[in-house]
């Protein structure tokens, strides 16, 4: 969950540089923490880390840009991931991107105005054997039918 | 040394344990074509070109990458080889702009070179171009993402030779491209515009911005009295450019053909280089006697001077005051000999052929216009000058040497040796020493302070002073010596910096390729040409004792101050700081 005053985002992330005693090599790591802190990781945070790190701004965009699990703009509060990989598409999961992008109003890589959802798609979850599948936060839901889809974003009304 | 026996094609050879496929090829006298490998740097077998079979492994190896070992049977030229290397290269052809004729790189592309050479003969695959801006947001460089193979090197020259850093991969995929942080232009990002990124692409996805239309234009204009100046490295790399052999030292060759594109007059950097000796060395001795910043850094590498401003602001006090020797030339252009030569200085054009990117940068920023006209107007790269004289159909190596015009042709060997790195502290002790102490030099060679070595250091005792100085080229040397003045752990009192890994000599504006061996064979024939002149010390250049009489009166006067130095600026290293972190 992102904390939530500013001071306290700041100091968060120089502690979890420190914990990573400022080394580049635990860049990856620094990330995914200091989007858990800040939602995503701005242009600040960014150059915040470089700094810390004493490396170039650039190495750790280009590093935040290339996984998909980082996020360099503001995201919805939850995030839809949608598995894209060849089981979950032979079971269907055309029909659920599509229920979701009506329901939400939203293509993939867009959060609803809202700022509840942001609609992702995923290379495959692991679960195939529960195909077609989705994840919304850290929650997995397989067996999807564009019913069952409805009923489950229901929840996080 | 351990050696392993491999046998390529066939051929047996001893190589080194360590080698790579590669070397262990060239060393049998076998070339495996190459792509993203670039000798100065660092490998990364990002290509698939260099492919090579392997008996023993499944899949086929990157020669660049992958080391011998004892027994190892290699075939480079196997049906499955020339087949992978060429379907390697149309993929590459398969998102890359098709407009090779009007490229900046047409028959100077390494990615053309290699279709050519594999035997690509139809684009089989459908063509798809990530569609993408040109950056024309600097003035020194263009990007064209759109042109980029993903090579890296530039990457890799601007992070690991430069540690500027202003250039990664971003993105994943089909839509990895090698940008600045942040989805912004390269004018928004601590760039110094140093071009070493232009010397290593291999396709046309980095390159200078073109003056030559500009200087093209001013040329046909009657009205314009139009002079150009040389930069010290020129003389030793255009012929590298016009086909020669690198270590050429062409200076009466390039003066003629300078002469024969229609400049009015051809004068020499070399002169105002001596200057900057008399003013910088001045500076010096006024800052050790009356104790000011020391130690004093050189001041006439553009990329130099707009890295410090960008990431040690603190540390400007310590710049000498003295403009580059191409702005002082600019100024004294529009000055002194507009009034010697009874010439309306609205009417001069002033070009440079400078081995640098980053001059183009300099020779716009608002502070370089004491003349009361910009001192400067265009700069051109030896690439640049190279096409000029290609378009024009001057043959230039059958060209006759001529010589310099009066005054500001007019040099010694301390003025030359600027263009490699070390040369401007040579140049400095060389007057220093006889100025300080009255006495000639025995020997003008400070030999310690050549080379290729990242940092040099000297010392020098005038009549029992000692000035210990030191020597760095590439920034990612200078940065260790800045980091060494901020822990208070540099004991001396004068440091020369280059941008550029051998000084001006391995600017990012002078022919491709610039390896570090052929950076080293400029460099002799920049010490063999010093040698050669008639006069080599700053202080003796009898135009630069006319122009203080007729105009300057001293080093450090009034209308040097005015003149000949300037001011920095601090620059932040991020565009823009959110509120936020």
């Amino acid at each position: 969950m992102p904390v939530n005053s500013a001071t306290e985002r700041k100091k968060s992330l120089r502690q979890v540089i420190a914990e990573h005693n400022s080394d580049p090599g635990a860049l990856l790591d620094i990330l995914r923490e200091a989007q858990e802190i800040h939602g995503y990781l701005s242009t600040a945070v960014m150059e915040e880390i470089a700094d810390q790190l004493g490396i170039p701004v650039s190495r750790v965009y280009g590093v935040a840009t290339f996984y998909t699990l980082l996020a360099t703009e503001p995201k919805g509060k939850h995030i839809i991931r949608v598995c894209e990989s060849p089981p979950c598409h032979i079971r269907g999961a055309v029909n659920i991107l599509e229920t979701l992008q009506e329901v939400l109003g939203v293509n993939p890589g867009e959060t609803t105005e809202d700022k509840k959802f942001t609609l992702e798609l995923t290379s495959c979850l692991g679960v195939c054997g529960v195909a077609p599948a989705m994840m919304i936060g850290d929650q997995v839901y397989g067996n999807l039918t564009p019913e069952r889809v409805k009923e489950i974003l229901k929840t996080y009304e | 040394m351990e050696t392993v026996k491999v046998t390529i094609d066939g051929r047996e050879v001893q190589v080194p344990k360590n080698s790579t496929i590669l070397a262990a090829a060239r060393a049998a006298g076998i070339e495996i074509p190459t792509l993203c490998y670039n000798e100065d740097l660092d490998v990364k077998g990002m290509c698939r070109v260099c492919v090579v079979e392997v008996e023993g492994s499944r899949t086929l190896q990157t020669a660049c990458s992958q080391p011998v070992s004892d027994g190892m049977v290699v075939h480079t030229n196997s049906a499955r080889v020339r087949q992978a290397r060429r379907v390697n290269v149309e993929l590459l052809l398969s998102n890359h702009p098709q407009d090779c004729l009007s490229c900046i790189r047409n028959q100077r592309c390494e990615l053309q070179t290699l279709a050519d050479q594999l035997g690509v003969r139809e684009l089989r695959f459908p063509h798809r171009v990530r569609a993408e801006e040109k950056d024309i947001s600097t003035p020194a460089l263009v990007r064209d993402p759109s042109k980029c193979i993903l090579c890296r090197r530039c990457v890799e020259v601007c992070h690991q030779v430069q540690g500027v850093g202003a250039l990664y991969p971003v993105n994943r995929g089909f839509d990895t491209t090698i940008a600045p942080a942040g989805g912004v232009d390269l004018g928004s990002v601590a760039c110094v515009q140093c071009g070493q990124c232009s010397l290593v692409c291999p396709v046309g996805a980095i390159y200078e911005q073109d003056h030559t239309e500009r200087v093209w234009a001013a040329l046909a204009d009657p009205d314009k009295h139009v002079v150009v100046q040389t930069a010290p490295a020129i003389r030793v790399s255009i012929g590298e450019e016009m086909g020669l052999e690198p270590g050429a030292v062409t200076t009466g060759q390039m003066v003629a053909a300078l002469r024969r594109l229609g400049f009015d007059k051809v004068f020499d950097t070399d002169f105002s280089a001596d200057l900057t000796i008399m003013e910088e060395g001045h500076e010096l001795l006024e800052r050790l006697e009356k104790g000011g910043t020391l130690p004093m850094i050189t001041s006439c590498s553009p990329g130099w001077i707009k890295y410090i401003e960008h990431f040690y602001p603190d540390l400007l006090p310590h710049l000498s005051t003295c403009k580059s020797p191409q702005q002082m030339f600019g100024a004294l252009a529009k000055t002194y000999y507009a009034e010697k030569a009874g010439i309306d200085p609205a009417n001069i054009y002033v070009v440079s052929i400078m081995p640098c990117t980053a001059k183009k940068f300099e020779c716009q920023r608002p502070e370089m216009t004491d003349s009361g006209y910009p001192d400067v107007d265009a700069v051109l790269t030896t690439r640049e000058l190279g096409r000029m004289l290609r378009e024009s159909g001057i043959k230039f190596s059958d060209l006759p040497e001529e010589e310099y015009d009066d005054p500001l042709g007019i040099s010694t060997g301390a003025g030359l040796i600027f263009g490699a790195t070390g040369g401007v502290m040579e140049a400095a002790l060389r007057t220093v020493y006889e100025v300080v102490t009255g006495e000639t030099l025995a020997s003008l060679d400070f030999t310690d302070v050549r080379g290729l070595e990242g940092i040099k250091e000297a010392e020098v005792d005038l009549k029992g002073k000692k000035v210990k100085v030191a020597v760095a080229h590439g920034l990612g040397n200078a940065r260790k010596l800045m980091d060494l003045i901020n822990e208070g752990k540099a004991d001396y009192q004068f440091i020369e910096i280059m941008c550029c890994p051998g000084g001006c000599i391995g600017g990012g504006g002078q022919p491709i390729p610039t390896t570090r061996e052929i950076r080293q064979k400029r460099i002799n024939a920049i010490y063999r040409a010093d040698a050669g002149m008639p006069l080599r010390k700053s202080h003796e250049n009898p135009a630069v004792q006319t122009l203080y009489k007729e105009f300057l009166g001293k080093p450090l006067g009034e209308k040097s101050h005015h003149l000949l130095h300037t001011q920095y600026t601090k620059r932040v290293k991020y565009p823009e700081k959110a509120a936020e972190v």
